[in-house]
């Protein structure tokens, strides 16, 4: 399989008026065609700026990126970045939030409506088109928001810390709900989150990072060898607590 | 909702809140007739000076004779320069904001500038405005929006600059340029702002109107009250002022009705 995304030694510095920050120190992995990724380090290593310089919201002081086997660099139409806030604009109904970025991008074309359209309807949430954001559950409106992302049928959907905004059984509701969705579209995912399980559930591969700054600290594959994956069934394999407390190790939290 | 199905505790409930509500409103009601009738009453039997303190019947009377003569007259041309100067105000405003805005170096540079501006007394202006403009409807107008406009320019920039900045990164993740943030972003994530601003601005317009009118004015309440002052006639000048309450009641309620109507077609946070 081919790398969808490459990332190449990529460091980052920020300019502060008290000093310079090392962010991130020559990152490098890459993230094929089909691929789950997560990202996992510990609180404020920078993981969230890395997926920003990836999705071209951030510069990056040195290092390439390549996309789709062409340099990138600026924002991306090939990139889809979900947050952590699901920000539905209150203002327009569902549908309208759902074909936000088809406005933004100029893309609103008959056939992209129809994409939107069925995506709605094939994830339950098209009775609810006219509703506004504030009628809507948490986890319905955290698949608005992801529907709005994949309906500019990106080739690389970037997850930052998305769920975490959520209560906790919402959260593994949603977490399922969404891997079902991007598994059935098969998007290209790369995540970032601190939250060791939720990375275990639903990667292929778990990038390690270290403290600040943030190096490659180790590049783990999850392989559960299930015939029917989802986030909950795998909580009950046997291999879900050695990888839990290989990664507890590599992440050497001193708290 | 049927009547029916009402239970005992919640038909007490609500008949305890219509109560409260009434009790409220008659309250309010009693306190004003009370007044004007002790009001009345006092000067009557001649304890207060009603040469001094004008009386409720002469006011009422005062009123019907300028109803008959030169009221609407009066009435209309404070009105109109009000509804100028709030429709100036508000729009000047929105400009300059959305140019503060769009230039964070322009916003940074204007911003002791605008500090300075709005805590100055904006009667001191007067003379200048009078030389300038010219003593007429046009000084009066620019009276009010100077006393406006400032109030203006900040409350919208604000309101602006605290647009959710998730929102803002969302909308960029989408490649979304600055005119489109304006118009799909900001703009409508800022309408009780505006609703806001409208609401203050109603109100410090009129006060500019009258500042202006007492300065230099042949008509209007401004003048009819200042008239009324020079000529010692109390009569003139509590009508005047029971007739300029009235007025700004009824502008800001319009607002309020703007408000109403706009939230019932458009959902904002």
């Amino acid at each position: 399989m081919e790398d969808l995304l490459k990332i190449c030694k990529i460091s980052k510095k920020y300019q502060a008026k008290n000093g310079e920050v090392d962010a991130l120190k020559d990152i490098s992995f890459e993230v094929k065609q089909g691929e789950f990724v997560s990202i996992i380090g510990p609180s404020g290593c920078g993981k969230s700026t890395l997926l920003s310089i990836i999705a071209g919201l951030e510069d990056k002081n040195s290092g390439t990126l390549y996309i789709d086997g062409e340099e990138s660099s600026g924002i991306s139409p090939k990139i889809g970045y979900m947050l952590q806030k699901d920000s539905l604009l209150e203002w327009r109904n569902i549908y309208k939030n759902v074909i936000f970025g088809l406005e933004i991008r100029k893309i609103n074309t008959p056939e992209n409506r129809k994409y939107v359209e069925e995506l709605l309807k094939k994830y339950h949430l098209y009775e609810f088109k006219d509703k506004y954001p504030s009628q809507l559950s948490g986890g319905m409106r955290q698949r608005v928001a992801l529907i709005r992302t994949l309906a500019i049928r990106p080739k690389i959907l970037l997850l930052d810390e998305a769920f975490s905004a959520l209560d906790y059984q919402t959260r593994l509701m949603v977490t399922k709900d969404i891997y079902e969705i991007i598994r059935n579209e098969n998007v290209t995912t790369l995540m970032v989150t601190h939250d060791i399980s939720e990375a275990i559930s639903m990667s292929d591969r778990i990038v390690v990072l270290s403290k600040r700054p943030a190096t490659v600290k180790t590049i783990l594959d999850i392989n559960f060898e299930m015939e029917v994956r989802n986030p909950l069934s795998v909580r009950e394999s046997p291999k879900f607590s050695k990888y839990f407390d290989n990664i507890w190790k590599e992440l050497d939290v001193n708290a | 909702m049927h009547k029916a199905n009402i239970s005992e505790e919640r038909k007490k409930y609500l008949r305890s809140i219509l109560i409260k509500k009434v009790s409220i409103k008659l309250t309010q009601i009693a306190i004003i007739i009370a007044f004007i009738v002790a009001w009345e009453v006092l000067a009557k039997k001649e304890i207060i000076d009603s040469f001094i303190t004008s009386r409720p019947s002469r006011i009422l009377e005062t009123f019907i004779n300028l109803s008959r003569n030169q009221l609407l007259m009066h009435l209309g041309v404070t009105c109109k320069e009000t509804i100028i100067g709030f429709l100036l105000g508000t729009s000047i405003g929105i400009f300059v904001a959305i140019i503060l805005w769009w230039s964070d170096f322009l916003s940074k540079v204007a911003e002791p500038f605008l500090v300075v501006l709005n805590s100055l007394p904006k009667v001191a202006l007067g003379p200048i405005i009078i030389i300038w403009v010219g003593a007429g409807t046009g000084a009066i107008i620019v009276m009010g929006l100077a006393i406006s406009l400032i109030v203006t320019i900040m409350e919208i920039l604000n309101g602006f600059l605290e647009t959710d900045k998730e929102k803002i990164k969302m909308a960029q993740t989408f490649n979304c340029s600055k005119l489109q943030l304006l118009t799909k972003i900001v703009i409508p994530a800022n309408i009780s702002t505006f609703i806001n601003s409208l609401k203050i601005n109603i109100g410090l317009t009129l006060v500019g109107v009258i500042t202006g009118e007492f300065l230099v004015s042949k008509a209007g309440l401004g003048y009819l009250i200042v008239y009324g002052g020079q000529v010692f006639q109390l009569d003139l000048v509590m009508t005047g002022v029971i007739i300029l309450a009235t007025m700004a009641t009824v502008l800001y309620g319009s607002v309020v009705l703007i408000e109403k109507l706009l939230s019932r077609t458009h959902k904002f946070g």
